[in-house]
């Protein structure tokens, strides 16, 4: 059993963790780790990850930086960020460590928090105890119940009630290393009564080696505020991205979330919503685009728990080469939950023999005044319209091209960042171009 | 059959013993057809004679197959064209019906297609305020909404704005033979009006249109020098305008079973 060296390794080097962490995100370990001894990592036999085997991932000979060894980078000279001209607070995670200080702008308003989650952990413990561990559930996952034993740091947004952060935040996390990597990182973002905050976060990878990530977010959006979360994932193929994401909702809170997978390896992504205040709002958007041996899986889970929410899922893959796609989408009405809106799509074009799609919509539903919708579809590329295109002058490889960036549109429009729309329809038509194989400008990795 | 003598330099599309099959049935049973710079055809015939099937061959359409044979555009071997280089030779075709294409804008899809045009001629890009200019002025010929162009293409039209749009692209793309399949299919009288009115600002001594049609209707609005009759795979009858009104009072049995 491959969990058995991990956890020897935790119980071996448990002080070490201890030590460079914080003693809120030390008291759940010992729970954290009997957990992770009762589930193990998810493999293929569980329903959920028929399609992904997240414990092959850590077969691999990996390091864990548990002795907080600063990571000689700077991110500042070594990085130009695919998404420029964007004018938001800046601030980076290298592999598992919050870097340091925004680099630029103008302060953020009064009472905000953007920083490590150590700081935070230290600086306000009741808010840190009040939500970390409490939204991600670690007891019925094996990988949100290792990441809580090993996690040491990440990123915290903490808006005030009635705060509005009107300046998107964007944090870059960044992996470096000269050997196979794990890197276990933790988000918090907690948006008080009426707080706005947007978030983009854009993932790399700089080195060759390989890199085992988990991530775990957890958003607490309490009564009227206003999240949006819109990540972008670059990384190499040689990387493993594991991430959960947990968000609870409250009373009017609307949640923008979006998850853009440009270039990876292997990637698993959870989103779990939980709407536990009437007039909730949700909208969960997806884009993969895969080629090669690329692999993503996409589930998305959400909950309706309370009346009146509304939920809103749209979920796209395009698959060329080799490549795998997964969706499995569930919407959950309980009995409570009425006058629920609930609605999924999820449309997967697959451009070659050899690309597989797996696709499964679940609804459940247990409240009788609702109204849900699932749409599915997994094909090809419309060929009545590239011959429409090509009989207007425009070659068949460009038409195909058009399309192909055009199917992707939807997803895009999801994201409410306008600057970050147009950048994000630049880098997809670049990247069915061909014109990048890894993360864009980046000068590390030429 | 008043058929006037070409030499063989003025001709610009000559159609020679077109057979042609979809889904291995043959539609196209010995089209002979040849088109001069400056003319208007129409080509009329009941359902199913194969009207549109002859111009998706011209235009290229993959479903059909061509058995047998030739097409010469411009003095070129037209079947050994792709539909883009086709396009950009100056063929243009006014789709029956114009496909939808969501998340892909007009303005794109319309700047795309004359770049395309002008690079396969050798051409820079077309500069955004000529580019500008040009929607401009070919929207106001055929009295499109504004907004229309800003859409996705063709997504949410109406039939006719369909239409119009097909007849704003020619306009865009000033081609040298255009044709018009059924163009004038699902329009009200004010907007066939109106589209025979911008084809017929279109046409000059330099360029050709083949129009296909069910009804004499059309060629109330825009005249052409020859009529031909299709039936079954065949033109059966070519003539004056005045055919077109014979087959108006007389249907096309007396063609068919003279």
């Amino acid at each position: 059993m491959i969990e058995k060296q991990y956890i020897t390794l935790f119980e071996q080097y448990r002080e070490e963790v201890d030590k460079h962490s914080a003693e809120g995100m030390n008291r759940l370990r010992g729970a954290a780790l009997e957990a992770f001894k009762r589930t193990g990592f998810p493999t293929s036999q569980q329903e959920e990850y028929r399609h992904s085997n997240i414990a092959h991932a850590f077969d691999a000979d990996l390091g864990l930086n548990l002795r907080n060894i600063p990571v000689k980078v700077s991110p500042y000279d070594a990085f130009k960020c695919n998404v420029p001209n964007l004018n938001t607070y800046l601030c980076f995670l290298v592999n598992d460590r919050y870097y340091g200080k925004l680099v630029q702008g103008d302060p953020l308003p009064e009472g905000v928090f953007v920083g490590g989650l150590r700081v935070f952990a230290d600086k306000y413990p009741e808010l840190f105890e009040a939500h970390y561990g409490k939204i991600a559930d670690y007891t019925g996952n094996g990988t949100v119940a290792y990441n809580t034993l090993f996690t040491q740091d990440g990123l915290v947004v903490y808006v005030p009630k009635n705060v509005s952060v009107e300046k998107p935040l964007q944090l870059i996390n960044i992996l470096r290393g000269g050997v196979d990597l794990n890197v276990n990182r933790r988000n918090l973002i907690i948006a008080e009564e009426n707080a706005r905050v947007k978030l983009l976060v854009c993932d790399h990878a700089v080195d060759d080696v390989h890199f085992v990530v988990t991530q775990v977010t957890e958003i607490a959006a309490e009564a009227s505020a206003q999240v949006d979360l819109y990540e972008l994932e670059e990384n190499s193929t040689k990387v493993t991205r594991l991430n959960n994401l947990f968000c609870e909702q409250q009373e009017r809170s609307v949640v923008h979330v979006t998850g853009i997978t440009l270039h990876n390896g292997f990637t698993r992504n959870n989103y779990r919503f939980k709407l536990l205040g009437e007039h909730a709002d949700v909208h969960a958007g997806g884009l993969a685009i895969c080629d090669k041996k690329q692999h993503v899986d996409n589930f998305v889970f959400v909950d309706h728990v309370v009346p009146k929410g509304t939920s809103n899922q749209l979920f796209k893959t395009v698959l060329q080469e080799e490549a795998t796609g997964v969706f499995r989408g569930s919407i959950l009405v309980e009995k409570d939950a009425q006058q629920t809106l609930a609605y999924q799509v999820n449309r997967n074009l697959v451009m070659s023999d050899k690309a597989r799609m797996f696709a499964q919509p679940q609804l459940e539903i247990y409240a009788d005044d609702v109204k849900c919708s699932h749409g599915l579809t997994t094909g090809h590329l419309d060929e009545e319209a590239r011959f429409y295109m090509q009989a207007r002058g425009i070659s068949a490889e460009e038409a195909q091209l058009m399309l192909m960036v055009a199917f992707t549109r939807d997803v895009v429009d999801m994201v409410r960042i306008p600057a970050l729309q147009e950048r994000l329809v630049h880098l997809i038509d670049k990247r069915f171009r061909g014109e990048f194989t890894r993360c864009g400008n980046c000068e590390v990795c030429k | 059959m008043a058929i006037r003598t070409k030499s063989y330099k003025q001709i610009m599309l000559k159609i020679k013993n077109l057979h042609a099959i979809v889904e291995g049935k043959e539609i196209l049973k010995g089209i002979n057809l040849e088109v001069a710079p400056g003319e208007i055809h129409a080509i009329m015939g009941p359902n199913g004679s194969g009207k549109s099937t002859l111009a998706s061959v011209l235009a290229g359409n993959p479903k059909y197959e061509v058995t047998r044979g030739n097409i010469t555009f411009k003095g070129k071997d037209l079947l050994e064209m792709a539909p883009e280089e086709r396009a950009c030779e100056g063929l243009f075709l006014s789709f029956q019906y114009p496909v939808e294409i969501p998340g892909v804008s007009m303005v794109n899809f319309t700047r795309a297609s004359i770049n395309a045009q002008r690079k396969y001629r050798g051409e820079a890009p077309i500069s955004a305020s000529e580019f500008l200019r040009m929607m401009r002025d070919k929207r106001e010929l055929l009295g499109m909404d504004s907004q229309l162009v800003t859409r996705s293409v063709n997504e949410g039209f109406s039939g006719g704005e369909k239409k119009k749009n097909e007849i704003f692209q020619m306009a865009m793309l000033n081609p040298l033979l255009s044709i018009l399949d059924e163009t004038d299919s699902g329009l009200d009288i004010d907007a066939l009006r109106v589209v025979a009115e911008g084809v017929n600002r279109l046409h000059t001594q330099e360029n050709a249109t083949i129009l296909i049609t069910h009804y004499q209707r059309l060629l109330e609005y825009i005249k052409p020098h020859q009529v031909h009759v299709l039936y079954n795979g065949k033109i059966v009858k070519s003539g004056s305008p005045e055919l077109a009104l014979e087959l108006e009072r007389r249907g096309y049995d007396w063609l068919v079973n003279p």
